[in-house]
């Protein structure tokens, strides 16, 4: 296996870790472009899987997961709304709480309705978005280089990947080539101007939170019904954090979240890559030292290379009309 | 008098136990300016609140020309073609000028021939009525008097017939208040309603047709301004006869107490502030530094009372230095006698969450008086600060009332009963009556002078010349960091106005 076909390798499984913090991410990006702060996209993810292998374990269709799943994530986003818009309360620990019910429901549930110890039942093939083959993939595979990266990076991802990846222009466009998207990024910097302009503030950020709901339900789906075949407890594992760090990093922009969740993909791929091997001059690096790189990453960059990450001025604090 | 542009009919809105507005009736007269005014408080931004559909009122009903009027939201308001300019601006900080401006008038749920639509239709305004801004400046980036500029082409971009504005002049220099009034003039010209809210008398004589005056949340009277004075309308606004320029006998200067020699500052980016500034200040005097805000009075507050650093010079206090290395003690400062009221009564003035009678003390805290072995004696604390709030008469009369419920000229009390009651030698007092009500207003200037007439040193900082000239018996003004200039209490306003521009009249008739 020479260099380039490992590097291949190593960017192909970088995709495929950074497909659920992206969504992720972006779905971050909606939130509190609008104000309000998510610390619970852990929690909708988490949901969002469960009732992904749930319901394609029961129906065997990948497409009735997915629904389920963006309902379940878009609840518990609305639930988010009417702690922290409706009735004003803490944002980060209506995050919090949510990402707790999230985490002890589901390994309930699961034992409750599947008894195999909090997980869904194993999923056929049917159930699951398979790796999809674009035009050509095989019989380009010969050519040197070109059809290599074709056949073996772009092509042979699940549906999700290329959906992931198509919404980073598209929440580009959204944020700043719509109404929606202008009135959106006012309100999380002064609801008070949207106020006095005629617009609903809590109903805008409700619209808010329901994106963030749909795109944590198609990061929870890809988990449960792409990664991997099935629901598995805790299998988020942290990522709607890194999904944070990833969109703080980015500076709560569209592109740049996709190149932070690229990196911290990479360097995840990476680590799996090289456990057991020994580096050049380094030796055998411990396995947690790789794990802990992206968090290091975004406290060393945060803190001196990328300037000060300044969030939306109005996130995190309810708005209240003034007198 | 036209047909009335608004009519507003036994208006009556009360906040929990607050009465607000009680039954207000008053008519608006197209094509005028119409001035409300009233102490901070009297419930006009209430009033034009329910005009603009920011909140409902309890009872009465609202005409426009001469039609019952339904407005229960901001867009009902702007409908019917009401624009209002909040005295905090409702801008988005990041968005540029167009941006700002479209925002909740886009047209189409997609921006780019809305955009485009809405450059051409900005450059219209713009140009008719004189009120240039570039259209993609971030509005961060642009000055206040820009930023007003900004919220007044929003009004006029929503069709707005019908402009309010909230305390305009609030965060303008006297130079923008100025051209403000001139593009108010000018929209009245072109047939627009303008209603000024203001606590400032001198606006409502200089631009106003008509003004209506509150207090309480009732409307006393509605007078034509040229048949009205200052003096009248000060009177309807407080309820009692008040004295806009205080009386004061000569003053007795006796020693040195304050000696500032060759002092230099510069701020954090090292642009010289402070240059080279030299006087004296002696007990049973008031000196007043006047000049336009930005000209280096506030570093010199900061450096004299220890929070600055500074370059070189030397500050003495009683005879004995004060450290200018930005490491002064404030207690120290404090225990030898000089108090300080800073700019800044929010900023560094007060703490807002703070009961009024923890405020009361900040600062001398540690004064055995106030302490029980290791810890506050809040029974001592809270009868200081019930003397002090009946020797000031502040109100409400509560010291256990957090100190961000009080009005701004009460709290400006706060301050000024914490400091002048250590019975300090030297008064340091910065901006003392800066959105401060008629009423208070007086008051203050009236301990100012007893402290004097007391043999205290008072060094006076404002930007308001009027205060300068009938509370100093010696003004100095400052332009550009440096003293251009020292009068004594005759001086004209022309005279410091001129100054002030950095134009020394007797110089340059040398």
């Amino acid at each position: 296996m020479d260099f380039f076909s490992t590097l291949v390798f190593l960017l192909d499984s970088t995709i495929r870790v950074s497909v659920p913090l992206l969504l992720a991410a972006l779905a971050g990006l909606y939130s509190e472009r609008s104000g309000v702060f998510d610390i619970g996209l852990e929690g909708k993810m988490l949901g969002g899987a469960f009732a992904a292998g749930a319901a394609a374990a029961v129906t065997g269709s990948p497409w009735i997961g997915l629904s389920a799943a963006v309902a379940i994530a878009v609840f518990l986003s609305l639930v988010h709304g009417f702690a922290s818009i409706t009735h004003r309360g803490n944002q980060i620990v209506s995050g919090v709480a949510i990402n707790f019910i999230a985490a002890g429901s589901t390994i309930i549930l699961g034992q409750a309705w599947f008894s195999q110890g909090g997980r869904t039942p194993l999923l056929g093939g049917d159930a699951r978005f398979g790796a999809i083959q674009l035009p050509f993939a095989g019989s380009l595979s010969d050519v040197p280089i070109i059809g290599e990266l074709y056949s073996d990076l772009l092509s042979g991802h699940s549906l999700i990947v290329y959906i992931a990846f198509l919404l980073v222009p598209f929440t580009w466009w959204v944020l700043f080539r719509t109404r929606f998207g202008l009135r959106l990024r006012a309100v999380g910097e002064n609801p008070a101007a949207v106020d006095t302009a005629g617009i609903s503030v809590a109903w805008l950020r409700y619209r808010a939170l329901i994106c963030t709901g749909i795109l944590t339900g198609l990061a929870g789906t890809y988990l449960a019904l792409s990664q991997n075949a099935g629901f598995v407890k805790d299998m988020t594992a942290g990522r709607g954090y890194i999904a944070l760090a990833a969109l703080i990093f980015a500076k709560w922009r569209p592109v740049p979240v996709m190149f932070a969740c690229l990196l911290f993909g990479f360097l995840d791929a990476f680590a799996i890559r090289i456990q057991g091997t020994a580096l050049p001059l380094l030796g055998q690096l411990p396995v947690q030292f790789m794990q802990a790189l992206p968090y290091i990453l975004t406290v060393i960059l945060l803190a001196g290379f990328i300037g000060r990450a300044e969030p939306p001025r109005a996130g995190g604090i309810p708005y209240v009309k003034e007198r | 008098m036209g047909n009335a542009a608004i009519e507003l009919i036994g208006i009556d809105k009360s906040f929990g136990s607050g009465h607000a507005n009680r039954n207000i009736s008053l008519k608006i007269p197209a094509g005028t300016i119409h001035g409300i005014i009233g102490e901070n408080g009297a419930g006009k931004s209430t009033l034009m609140s329910i005009l603009y559909g920011f909140y409902q009122a309890d009872r009465g009903r609202v005409c426009v020309r001469g039609e019952k009027a339904k407005i229960e939201t901001p867009s009902d308001a702007i409908a019917l073609g009401i624009g209002m300019v909040h005295q905090h601006f409702m801008l988005v900080h990041n968005f540029t000028v167009l941006e700002n401006i479209i925002l909740g008038v886009e047209g189409h749920s997609l921006l780019g021939s809305s955009i485009s639509k809405a450059r051409s239709e900005l450059q219209r305004l713009e140009r008719d009525y004189g009120l240039e801004v570039d259209p993609d400046a971030v509005v961060e980036d642009l000055p206040v008097g820009l930023q007003q500029r900004v919220e007044i082409l929003k009004a006029l971009y929503r069709g707005a017939e019908i402009l309010i504005l909230d305390e305009p002049t609030g965060v303008l220099t006297p130079a923008e208040a100025d051209h403000l009034f001139r593009i108010l003039r000018q929209l009245k010209e072109e047939g627009k309603t303008i209603v000024l809210i203001t606590h400032k008398l001198r606006e409502i004589m200089a631009v106003t047709d008509n003004v209506s005056v509150m207090r309480q949340g009732a409307l006393v009277a509605t007078l034509k301004t040229g048949e009205t004075t200052v003096e009248e309308l000060a009177e309807l606004m407080v309820g009692r006869r008040v004295l806009l320029r205080v009386e004061k006998g000569p003053s007795a200067p006796g020693e040195v107490l304050l000696s500032v020699t060759n002092l230099s500052v510069k701020d954090s980016r090292g642009v010289t502030m402070v240059d080279d500034i030299s006087f004296d200040l002696r007990a049973g005097e008031i000196v007043g530094i006047a000049g336009v805000a930005g000209n280096g009075q506030s570093e010199l507050l900061e450096t004299i009372t220890g929070i600055r650093k500074a370059v070189s010079g030397t500050v003495t206090l009683d005879g004995r230095p004060i450290d200018l290395t930005g490491a002064a003690d404030p207690s120290e400062l404090r225990a030898r006698g000089l108090a300080h009221v800073p700019e800044d009564r929010h900023h560094m003035g007060l703490v807002l969450p703070f009961d009024e009678s923890e405020n009361s003390i900040l600062g001398y805290h540690r004064q055995p008086k106030y302490a029980k072995g290791l810890f506050l004696d809040m029974d001592a604390i809270r009868d200081d600060a019930v003397e002090k709030i009946g020797k000031y008469d502040i109100r409400p009369p509560d010291p256990r009332l957090r100190t961000a419920n009080f009005s701004g000229g009460n709290q400006q009390k706060i301050v000024l009963a914490r400091e002048m009651e250590q019975d300090p030698k030297v008064l340091i007092v910065g901006q003392p009556t800066r959105g401060v009500d008629v009423g208070a207003i007086e008051f203050i200037h009236k301990r100012l002078i007893e402290m004097r007439d007391r043999g205290k040193a008072v060094l006076l900082v404002s930007v308001e010349l009027d205060e300068i000239r009938s509370l100093s018996d010696r003004i100095l003004v400052m332009c550009g960091g440096r003293i251009v200039g020292e009068r004594d209490a005759t001086a004209t306003e022309g005279e410091l106005g001129l100054l002030m521009a950095g134009v020394d009249e007797k110089e340059a008739a040398e």
